[in-house]
């Protein structure tokens, strides 16, 4: 059965992606922190740009970024990801140079250094990764929760008249002029499994290209802190939070035509 | 749940293509098994070394190596050959 | 430094500007930083002069993100350097922190300015606590220089780069607004590395080795605490090796001043007052604030009449000259908030202790 493909299939179609390092992960089950790094890791392949990728982690469950992306990797404090990206990009401009960012990090307390590094169109990648939620503090209202639902510091809901209403980054960085591409997908169906491949891949393209500033914001699950099953935690993205938070292309570059 | 009692049933059609599940790695979400169009994936009896009940292969015949669960998976547990 | 055949340029500047001069004599290309009275002088030097030489000025949005855009141009293995006052310098605690525990070189420069708060804009060695003590969370140490002349705030910014590399640790200059505004000549000499330019832990992407990290989260087992020993370690070594210090007419001397930056400089006004009257005085001049001249501290305090510490605050490294000595009874202080004393005031001061009549 080893040799030869697997029972007579000779042909592999899908394995682990080169870039994604060959340990288990810290991810509750169904999280799609994993599905969004598999996309990541699968993306740095095809660019062939594994050697040449400088990676910054923020603060969050997605900080151990560096221990399954097989990239170098700094880690930075907590929002100021956009930031060190900036200050490896400088240093570094022949080097790809993304952030991982979760939605209280990019979102909440780094919004300051996001904008800016949009606006001065830094030649960066930003993977987002939004499930409404500060997922590894256990589960705190975030700017991205939804409004009515149940945290464990909006336990009666989140109230617009109190906290105010969901945060759209895609859409609002999309109206910075620095801001080459933004989009917004989901990894809750196939083919929106390979919607954000493609998004991706445009994202890591206008760096090569040097455009500006690319940002993914992906909508993911926290089935542990949104106290659901996996495949309901999918359906809420299918729903509630597609209705929000629409997916789509925000803005693409065709040039780097800046003002 | 149980495995291979399908197979006799399944009919003349043969198998198109073939994965394969890492039984230590799974953490048992089951999206996998939502995601398969054929519904080969099930959610086994045996508990892994993390603790979870892992999903295993559980119609073969019936795979076509489409590779959703695959891309589905988000602990990469799953290859796949056609 | 080395002078050999080197002609050795003497010039006159700013003291703010001198920094700038150090920092490219030493070798920085890359300078980040945001406006605040009174240090502006060096972000717009770097804005003019690094674009000619191939370097980098980047103005950021806030400190807080300065002192990031310096975490990522550090960890790329150059050097970077900014600059900022009191309150920036309080947005940059966190990064500095970071920087710390990530083992990462950079010099940063305090021109600090009158606090709490927005404070004012007069010189003030209010920031000496935050500087000295680190004012991060967690517990880490960073060099402080403390220069008290332009010639200072050009060979001490290039020591700075230096110590950075050579612990990976970021250092600081602490100066105040009148050693970065006075201007005076000093002479250029030559920058001579005492360190090794080659940085294999800098993150250039992992062509050829296998990926690394720069980071400061250690969550397996007692890895946090193998990781602050390491850091300790460090520490040490600074405190045994890198302790500098002036000795300004210490020769017989009954009174020892003990002041740093310009509180000192204007104590050489006043002492050369009061030797001329006889009086036995003298100085000693912290330059690293830490690691503190603890050993030289008691040596002076154990030989003199009495101890009399300066400073433009009220009483912030009176403590650490307290630790260095158990001669707590010789000890005097004085100091003023946000103010420079005066040559007058010192003077009378010394007298005062001298026995002499007013």
């Amino acid at each position: 059965m080893k040799e030869k493909g697997k029972g007579g299939f000779g042909k592999n179609v899908y394995r682990r992606p080169e870039s994604l390092v060959d340990v288990k992960t810290h991810f509750c089950p169904g999280c799609h922190h994993g599905i969004a790094h598999k996309i990541l890791a699968e993306t740095i392949d095809r660019f062939c740009l594994r050697e040449k990728t400088v990676g910054v982690a923020c603060v969050g469950c997605s900080v151990f970024l560096y221990d399954y992306i097989d990239v170098d990797v700094a880690e930075a404090p907590h929002g100021r990801a956009p930031a060190v990206a900036t200050g490896v990009k400088r240093a570094q401009p022949d080097r790809f140079v993304f952030t991982y960012q979760g939605d209280g990090d990019l979102a909440a307390i780094g919004t300051s250094e996001v904008i800016h590094a949009a606006n001065r169109g830094e030649n960066i990648t930003v993977i987002f990764v939004n499930n409404t939620t500060y997922g590894m503090t256990g589960g705190q209202m975030a700017p991205t929760t939804m409004l009515g639902q149940k945290t464990s510091t909006s336990p009666y809901g989140r109230d617009f008249r109190k906290d105010g209403y969901p945060i759209k980054m895609a859409e609002l960085l999309a109206t910075l002029e620095g801001t080459a591409y933004s989009a917004r997908v989901a990894t809750s169906t196939p083919a929106q499994i390979r919607k954000a491949k493609e998004a991706v891949r445009k994202a890591f393209d206008m760096q090569i290209k040097e455009m500006g500033f690319s940002i993914v914001e992906f909508l993911s699950t926290c089935p542990t802190n949104w106290g659901m099953k996996p495949i309901d935690a999918q359906k809420r993205v299918l729903g509630e939070m597609s209705e929000y938070f629409p997916l789509g292309v925000y803005k693409e570059r065709k040039q780097a035509d800046f003002l | 749940m149980q495995s291979n009692q399908a197979a006799g049933k399944s009919i003349a059609k043969e198998p198109t293509g073939r994965i394969e599940i890492d039984f230590e790695r799974c953490k048992a979400c089951e999206l996998c098994v939502f995601a398969c169009p054929k519904g080969c994936i099930e959610i086994g009896a045996k508990i892994n070394r993390q603790g979870y009940a892992a999903a295993f292969f559980a119609r073969p015949e019936d795979c076509t190596g489409c590779a959703i669960c695959a891309e589905t998976c988000p602990d990469v547990c799953i290859e796949v050959w056609r | 430094m080395s002078r050999g055949a080197a002609v050795i340029h003497r010039t006159l500047m700013k003291g703010n500007e001198a920094i700038c001069a150090g920092a490219i004599a030493a070798g920085c290309r890359f300078y980040y930083g945001y406006p605040i009275t009174p240090q502006n002088d060096i972000p717009e030097y770097m804005s003019a002069h690094l674009p000619r030489i191939g370097g980098t000025f980047l103005q950021a949005e806030s400190e807080v993100a300065t002192i990031n855009f310096i975490l990522g141009t550090s960890a790329s293995g150059r050097r970077v350097m900014t600059s900022s006052s009191g309150p920036g310098i309080s947005l940059m605690q966190e990064g500095l922190s970071y920087m710390a525990g990530s083992e990462l070189p950079a010099v940063v420069v305090n021109i600090s300015r009158s606090g709490p708060g927005l404070g004012g804009i007069a010189p003030s060695q209010g920031d000496y606590f935050q500087a000295v003590k680190c004012g991060g969370h967690g517990g880490y140490r960073m060099p402080v220089l403390a220069p008290h002349s332009v010639q200072e705030m050009y060979s001490l910014t290039m020591l700075a780069f230096d110590l950075a590399d050579k612990y990976r640790n970021p250092a600081m200059i602490l100066g105040d607004a009148i050693v970065g505004q006075m201007k005076e000549p000093y002479e250029q000499t030559p920058y001579v590395s005492s360190v090794p330019a080659e940085k294999p832990w800098a993150l250039t992407g992992c062509a050829g080795r296998p990926r690394q990290h720069l980071k400061s989260l250690y969550l397996k087992d007692n890895a946090i605490e193998v990781h602050n020993w390491k850091l300790h370690g460090k520490y040490r070594r600074m405190e045994e090796d890198e302790v500098r210090f002036e000795n300004y007419r210490l020769d017989g001397a009954r009174i020892a001043i003990v002041a740093f930056g310009t509180a000192a400089r204007v104590s050489k006004t006043a002492i050369q007052w009061a030797r001329d009257e006889g009086i036995a005085v003298g100085m000693l001049r912290p330059i690293t604030l830490y690691p503190f001249p603890e050993t030289q501290v008691d040596e002076v305090a154990r030989k003199v009449d009495v101890v009399l510490v300066i400073e433009m605050n009220t009483g912030q490294m009176l403590q650490d000259v307290k630790m260095s000595t158990p001669c707590h009874d010789k000890i005097r202080f004085l100091g003023k908030p946000c103010a420079m004393p005066t040559p007058e005031e010192i003077h009378g001061e010394i007298r005062r202790l001298a026995g002499k009549a007013e």
